[in-house]
């Protein structure tokens, strides 16, 4: 088992980056970024086999793909802190002429993005097609791909979720960030959707659900058991349950900090319950 | 005045096809995908060649897109097919953010444009695709006009880095143009020399383009035929000669006048030469049910049309 401490103190710097980042220009979306800290750090630090030197096609190693582009600022964060590009760049997220747009692209020639998101639900398309590109290559690593659950009411997922059963693609690991919350409030009161376990089971695929979503051990148990599913003929989704704005108390158990950025006097307050480990950018 | 033979009536669809299979052959990299219309895009072949290479994606077509912009990444070259409308309206925001801005080298390959579909009627006609393709930066449009045409462009644009929209069509109509010839993305191709009109055409409106012209040298009038295949990037030096030439211009397109190749004609001779133009195209409408010969006659695209805006605009210089 990896050392969890440190990955739980690369978490807390990505935390204070989030909240760094989203307050300079006060904008940016923090409760989805910081509800998905513990996952990204854990998958980019411990369970994706990746290769230093990014590249675009990627073959011969693992990649991932965020489908809710929203969450450019964890995003953003681990991938610097994972080594793709200077942790000072996080400095410019938002700003005119920056490789940090506000929702990830290709087009600035950031490395570690393989592809735009930010109009919902077409990750998983993309994600599919990356991983029958493996497939055709003879490539055995994994696809990895991100959804909220608020945007898995965008229909082109569920051609996507009919397709990769139909097809076997059985290289891919799409996660949901089952944080309950969306804009404009509770999924549940913006378009209740049931069992996404359930649907997800009727499509064909393998669901394996980690409850507790914001505890690296359980990301790193939960994942490894999504890994060893792989290659069974079936996609594999992981049910993510995250705290929305978790690491932060008044961001938590609200869907208010979704798209706002925290003022002055919150930040100081936020990054007071996140103590500096690795060093601020 | 030269002339062109049609070499037998052929659907630039197959063209497609046949460019298609060749491509299976030659380049590995080549996939196809395809939502539940393989027939109709002439796409059995790779299928039945190359079936590992071949994505029956059902009919989804914003998945079909999505996944084509996988595919890429990995090195693959994903063509897909399907209608023209549901190649680019139903999957606009796809094509936009993963395949354009995401600068991905996809090639969506689009038939049944225009209304030359026919009796399936407005919803499957559409007079919009080359308007909203053209507008997404880095986008080639192209729009072939025949079948050999459309064979060597399905070839040259799997050679061609980037994304690509290939409009193509439905009905059996003229093939003239040299087989096995070199496709030159973003080259016009002239096809008569003339001095009273230029005309400037694109799709199935090049032939009926060329039959207006021999209307026109028979009452004495001398048409330059154009042969635009390539609506972006534009070939504006072919177009600014002959119309520094003939003074006048007159566009043709299975395509409403807003949006389409004309615009893209107007807009370079505003910068440069403005000269009086006529528009050949559809009047800002939607199509509806009939054969294509009666549709093209209704809704003024055929070379009775051309002839008569070649008159006009020639009266205007």
């Amino acid at each position: 088992m990896p050392n969890t401490q440190e990955l739980q103190d690369l978490t807390t710097q990505v935390r204070r980056d989030i909240l760094r980042m989203v307050h300079k220009v006060n904008s940016g979306h923090p409760g989805g970024s910081l509800g998905c800290a513990e996952f990204l750090v854990t998958l980019y630090q411990e369970i994706m086999d990746r290769k230093d030197h990014f590249d675009m096609d990627g073959i011969g190693e693992d990649l991932f793909f965020l489908s809710n582009g929203h969450i450019s600022p964890v995003y953003y964060s681990v991938l610097a802190r994972s080594g793709y590009f200077s942790v000072d760049e996080l400095n410019t997220f938002r700003l005119i002429n920056s490789r940090l747009q506000g929702h990830p692209t290709t087009h600035e020639g950031l490395p570690g993005v393989r592809i735009a998101s930010g109009s919902l639900g077409q990750g998983m398309s993309v994600a599919i097609g990356a991983a029958q590109a493996k497939k055709l290559n003879g490539d055995s690593h994994l696809i990895y791909s991100l959804h909220g659950d608020g945007e898995l009411q965008e229909g082109q997922n569920w051609e996507a979720i009919m397709y990769a059963s139909a097809k076997k693609v059985d290289n891919l690991i799409s996660t949901i960030d089952l944080n309950g919350k969306q804009i404009d409030g509770a999924t549940d009161d913006v378009l209740p959707m049931g069992s996404i376990k359930q649907k997800f089971e009727a499509f064909g695929w393998i669901a394996i659900e980690i409850e507790k979503g914001n505890d690296i051990k359980a990301i790193l148990e939960g994942m490894a058991e999504a890994k060893s599913k792989t290659g069974n003929g079936k996609p594999v989704c992981v049910l993510l349950k995250t705290e929305m704005g978790n690491g932060v108390d008044f961001m938590m158990h609200t869907h208010a900090w979704h798209g706002k950025a925290p003022n002055d006097e919150q930040l100081e307050i936020a990054l007071s319950q996140n103590p500096e480990t690795l060093g601020d950018y | 005045m030269k002339t062109y033979e049609n070499t037998g009536n052929k659907d630039t669809r197959s063209g497609f096809g046949a460019g298609l299979t060749e491509l299976g052959k030659t380049n590995e990299n080549v996939v196809a995908l395809c939502a539940d219309l393989i027939g109709s895009l002439k796409m059995d072949d790779f299928k039945a060649n190359h079936p590992e290479r071949f994505y029956q994606v059902g009919i989804a077509e914003a998945n079909m897109i999505g996944i084509a912009a996988g595919l890429t990444i990995g090195g693959k070259i994903p063509f897909t097919g399907t209608f023209a409308n549901f190649s680019t309206g139903r999957v606009y925001d796809q094509i936009r953010q993963s395949v354009a801005y995401s600068s991905k080298n996809v090639k969506i390959c689009a038939s049944h444009a225009g209304i030359t579909l026919g009796e399936d009627g407005a919803t499957h006609q559409i007079l919009e695709d080359i308007g909203l393709m053209k507008m997404l930066p880095g986008m080639t449009v192209i729009n072939t006009c025949d079948f050999n045409q459309t064979k060597a462009a399905t070839l040259a644009i799997a050679e061609h880095e980037g994304p690509v929209y290939l409009r193509f069509g439905r009905p059996k109509v003229a093939n003239f143009t040299p087989e096995n010839q070199k496709f030159e993305i973003g080259k016009a191709v002239q096809l008569t020399e003339g001095t009273d009109v230029t005309i400037v055409a694109t799709g199935h409106l090049v032939w009926e383009a060329l039959e207006a012209s021999k209307i026109l040298n028979e009452q004495g009038i001398s048409a330059e035929v154009i042969n635009i295949h390539t609506i972006k990037p534009l070939d504006e030096s072919v177009i600014l000669g002959s119309i520094a030439k003939t003074g006048c211009v007159v566009t043709a397109e299975e395509h409403n006048y807003l949006g389409g190749l004309g615009e893209s004609v107007s807009r370079t001779l505003v910068k440069n030469n403005p000269v009086p133009q006529e528009f050949v195209a559809t009047n800002d409408t939607f199509g509806e049910s009939g054969t294509p010969a009666q549709l093209m006659d209704k809704y003024g695209l055929n070379s009775k049309a051309i002839v008569e805006a070649s008159k006009k605009v020639i009266s205007r210089k």
